[in-house]
Parts: C-alpha cells; structure tokens; sequence
C-alpha cells in the first residue's frame, strides 16, 4: 500500500489512536461495529468477566484471615512451591534444548527437517489426559523410559521429577517457536563481520547470537511457565499426588471443591492467578529490557 | 576455531535434537498406538464399543458441536470489531481475549462451580427451579467455552488486520449491505485462516481435561467425556480401554497437526501462524 490513493476510502485505517482525537472511535463507512462490538463484550462478560469475578469475590466469603489461613496452610504452600519451582525449572531446561532443537531445524538442511518441524507441534496437539497417561506408561518403573531411569537409580514417574519431565513435554514447543523466527531472520553478515573480526564460534554465539534471541527465548519460558502454572491433565497421572510431596496447586483446587470448601479452593485459584500474572509483568519488563540491548548498535 | 558457521556441531546438534523430539514427543505418541493394541485388535475394538466408550464420544462431539460454532461466530464478530475499526481501549479487549490462555483449565472450571454450583452465588436459585448446570451437559458446554474462547479470533485479527478494511470499504460504496460483505468479501479472505482457527479450536475442544473434570460429576456413560472416560478407565488399571480411548484423541490430534501443517505450507500468507514464521 503507497501513497496516491486513486480515492479517500482507500486511505488504510489509521494503526494507532492517532485519529482518534478525543472521539472514542474512528469514523468509518463500514457497517456492524456496534453489533460486532456487542457480540464481543456480552460472550466476553458472560464467558471471562462475570466468572472471574465470582473468582475474585468467592475467597473473601472466609474473610481476610481465612484466606490467609488457607494460603498458608502447609499442604497449600508446598502445592504451590512444587508449581511454580517446577515450571520455572521446566521452562529453564526447555531453553537450551529449544534453542537447539530451533537452531538445527533453522540452520541445516537434511531430509526430513519438515518432519521433525511439525513433530515439534504435537505437544500441543496431543490431548493432555493422552500425554499424562502416555508419558506415565513410559516412565513407571516397568516402561521403557522408567528402566533406563532405574539404572541410574532415577523414578521418574509418581514422583516431582515426574511432573518436570510432563512440564518439559508441554513447554519445549514455545520455546522453539518463539527462537525459530528470529534465527531465521538474522543477519548472517553480522555473524559473518564479528568471524572476520575474529570472534570465535564460542564468541559469536555468546556475545552476537545469544543477545538478538535473548527477548524471543524469554517470551517463549514465559509461555511455557505460564502454560506449565496451570497444567493438570498432562501432570496428574504421573504426579503420584501425595500431598505435601507431589501435589501441584490445580490438584489441591479439585480436591477443595470436592470438599465442597468453594471458598478455599477459590482462594487458591485467585492466588495463582495474581502471582501468574505479576510473574509475567515481571518478564515483560526482562523483556523489555533485552529487546532494548539487542538492538544494533545498542551493545558495547 | 575456523570461520566457518559451528559447522562441526551439526550433526551433534542434528543428533540432540532428534534425541529430545524422540523422547518428548514421539516415543509418547508411540506407546498410546502400543498399549492400545497391546493384547490386539479385538480388545481394542472391543473397548471402543463399549456403551460407556460410545457415550462419552457421543457427548465429547456433542460438546464440540456447540462450542465451537459459539467460538467461531465470536471469533468473527471480534476480529470485525477489532481489525476493522479503530476505537478506545482496543488493547485491553484483546488482553482480556487472550485471558483464558493464561488460565489454568481447573481454574476455567472452578469459576462456573463458584457461580453454578450447590453452593454457588446461583445455585440455590438453581435448585429451586430444578435446572442442572454443573454435573450436566450445560456446565461440559460453558467449560469447554471458557478454555477454547480465543483460538478462532486470535487466528483472525491479525489476518484481518493485515488486510486493511479498504475491499470491505469499496463493497460499501458499491451499495452492498453488512451481510453481503461479510459473506462475500471478509470470509473469503479470510477463509483458510477461519479453518485453521476452527480446527485447533475443535482439537482443544475435544481434548480438554482439566476444565471438563471440574464441572462434569464424572457420571460414566453420562457426563464423562473422552478425556474423562480415560482418567476413568486408567484409574481402573483397564489399560487396553484406558489407550484404546486415549488412541482417538491422539489420532484427532495428529490429523489435525497434518492439517495445520498443510495449511501452513500452502497458505502461510494467509495465516496468523504462518506470518510467524
């Protein structure tokens, strides 16, 4: 789209509030805004905003202390520790092995690259009741995975190492994909300015490759952290779900509800939600922060 | 070290990479198809006829069925209001479509127990007037909803934001009503993009888990699921039915990943997905 429209319609839309000019909205020739509009927020409020408000008001009904009480009961806080410490350390693993995995499928050319390329989907394709019971099956002590581990002395299933390999599963793909664009829109001249510089392969990567993806590897443990937070059909089949050791926090809301104890389980549920959300203000800024020093030019 | 680009790590990286993909994710794949035709094909076809097997497909395409149209019609109306129209506040209407993604699914099921439930803020009223949400197909349905409500509007908006407002524009000029530009000008542009958003819609939909175990009651042969007959069937040690089960889900999951990859072969230009990459 240039300059020179033949007519006004043509102009684009505006992409920012540019236009706006205290107007709430653009004047436009086109039919059904207030429709659409309509349509959006009544699914909008019935199916997010009037649930999550019961969300939000449900825990208060035990009054302040006890939420407090609830929060702070041993068995919640050890449920929450094991979900957040473990998708944090799932979504630190998944860094350098979906770095790799983006790095070859970007890089090299070999038969059966498109294979392996779509392969990195499935995670987010197979059911995650299927992936629990499939990555159980393979890692109790009698499957193939599970008797490898026990040669080394390792359970992997029924135990929190458990939950990380289902956490490592459901994650690795957010990773790849966020790291996949930026390695195949980077510069290669530069690559191939800082070689001629003499930098080093260990120095190319570290101070010219690892700086341009630091922002796309952050948003993509980002997204694994969060998406890992909230995982529960890929978790408690191969969980063990003994409290205190191995029951993650969205198990505890389950069982709270069937205890018909709405207020906890919705304190609980709150709770995840606030800290989810300041996790991700907290990477946003990191974030933020990177994107600024990779720009060209931006670092010493 | 010689200039040429980490050459002589590629095949160890090559080898880490099938190493990690064939653990995560093929071996997982693999041993579904395994134990599900571990004591051969008449036990697995058994399984799948079974009454309770057949009435938690039945319900599973049911609840489908009715979410995912309710998605996808939301979906268009909210990437028309978006992509089409400049308005206040547009960035805080997609943060909250994009809200469910960053849900747990037990908690996408927990609110309609805090709101519908024996104890809920209506559930009295409920009861008073003998209507069953929670535990019945209505609570399966609104759960589904709530987890997959973002997939076919995040497909579209940036599409159609991409494509300007100007052919809709000229249709307008041209005399042609709302409906007429909707059908013959919008969805045709946006054709491959809604099919993509409503297949991964549709795979979501029939393989959510944790928001459909909240709020089904997990009656057998009533309100489970697929997902849940397979919980329910694993927990039984009844693992041959547990696979056999689980065998259709992971085939939906798999034609759908072909599907989409097709898709993003063929029509990247025309894809939120394929514009990524």
């Amino acid at each position: 789209m240039t300059a020179g429209y033949a007519h006004p319609l043509e102009r684009p839309l505006p992409r920012r509030n540019a236009l706006l000019r205290g107007r709430w909205r653009e004047r436009s020739v086109l039919p059904g805004f207030p429709l659409a509009l309509g349509i959006t927020l009544a699914w909008l409020g019935a199916i997010v905003v009037i649930p999550l408000t019961a969300l939000a008001l449900r825990p208060w009904d035990a009054g302040l202390g006890g939420v407090w009480a609830t929060l702070t009961s041993p068995r919640v806080l050890a449920s929450l520790r094991l979900s957040f410490g473990l998708s944090a350390l799932a979504a630190l693993l998944n860094l350098p092995l979906g770095l790799t995995v983006a790095w070859t499928l970007e890089r090299y050319a070999f038969p059966g690259r498109r294979l392996l390329d779509a392969l990195v989907d499935l995670p987010f394709a197979l059911p995650t009741a299927v992936a629990g019971i499939a990555l159980t099956a393979l890692s109790a002590p009698n499957g193939p995975l599970g008797q490898l581990a026990a040669r080394v002395g390792l359970k992997i299933a029924y135990t929190p190492l458990g939950i990380f390999v289902a956490l490592v599963f459901i994650g690795l793909p957010f990773v790849v994909r966020q790291a996949q664009p930026v390695l195949a829109e980077f510069d290669r001249e530069v690559e191939e300015a800082a070689s001629t510089l003499g930098a080093t392969s260990a120095q190319r990567f570290w101070q010219v490759m690892l700086p341009a993806l630091a922002p796309a590897l952050t948003s993509g443990a980002s997204l694994a952290f969060a998406r890992a937070v909230g995982e529960y059909g890929s978790v408690i089949f191969i969980a063990g779900n003994m409290p205190m050791q191995s029951e993650i926090a969205p198990l505890l809301i389950v069982t709270k509800l069937e205890e018909f104890d709405y207020a906890g389980a919705a304190a609980i549920g709150l709770a995840m939600v606030v800290i989810s959300l300041a996790a991700l203000a907290v990477v946003n800024a990191l974030q933020a922060v990177l994107a600024a020093r990779s720009r060209p030019g931006a670092t010493t | 070290m010689s200039a040429v680009r980490f050459s002589g790590l590629a095949p160890l990286l090559l080898a880490a990479t099938v190493l990690v993909l064939g653990v995560l994710v093929v071996m997982p794949l693999g041993v579904v198809f395994a134990e599900a035709f571990a004591k051969g094909v008449g036990p697995y076809l058994a399984a799948l006829k079974d009454p309770d097997a057949l009435a938690a497909i039945r319900l599973t395409l049911i609840a489908a069925a009715i979410a995912v149209p309710l998605n996808a019609a939301f979906g268009l109306a909210a990437a028309w209001a978006i992509a089409k129209f400049e308005f206040r506040g547009k960035a805080a209407l997609m943060a909250l479509i994009d809200l469910p993604f960053s849900m747990s699914p037990v908690v996408s099921g927990l609110v309609w127990v805090l709101l519908f439930g024996a104890q809920g803020w209506m559930g009295g009223w409920l009861e008073d007037h003998d209507i069953k949400i929670i535990f019945a197909l209505p609570a399966i349905v609104l759960a589904t909803v709530t987890v997959t409500l973002p997939f076919v509007a995040r497909e579209l908006i940036p599409v159609m934001q991409d494509q300007g407002a100007d052919e809709e524009a000229a249709a307008v000029t041209l005399g042609a009503g709302g409906l007429t530009v909707l059908r013959r000008v919008t969805i045709p542009n946006v054709k491959w993009a809604l099919l993509y958003g409503v297949l991964t819609c549709n795979a979501r939909a029939m393989g959510e888990f944790g928001a459909v175990s909240v709020v089904s009651g997990k009656v057998r042969g009533l309100t489970n699921t697929l997902p849940l007959h397979i919980e329910a069937l694993y927990n039984d040690y009844d693992f041959v039915g547990a696979f056999a089960a689980a065998s259709l889900l992971a085939s939906l999951g798999v034609v759908t990943l072909v599907v989409k990859q097709g898709l993003e072969w063929r029509y990247s230009g025309e894809l939120a997905a394929g514009r990524r990459r």
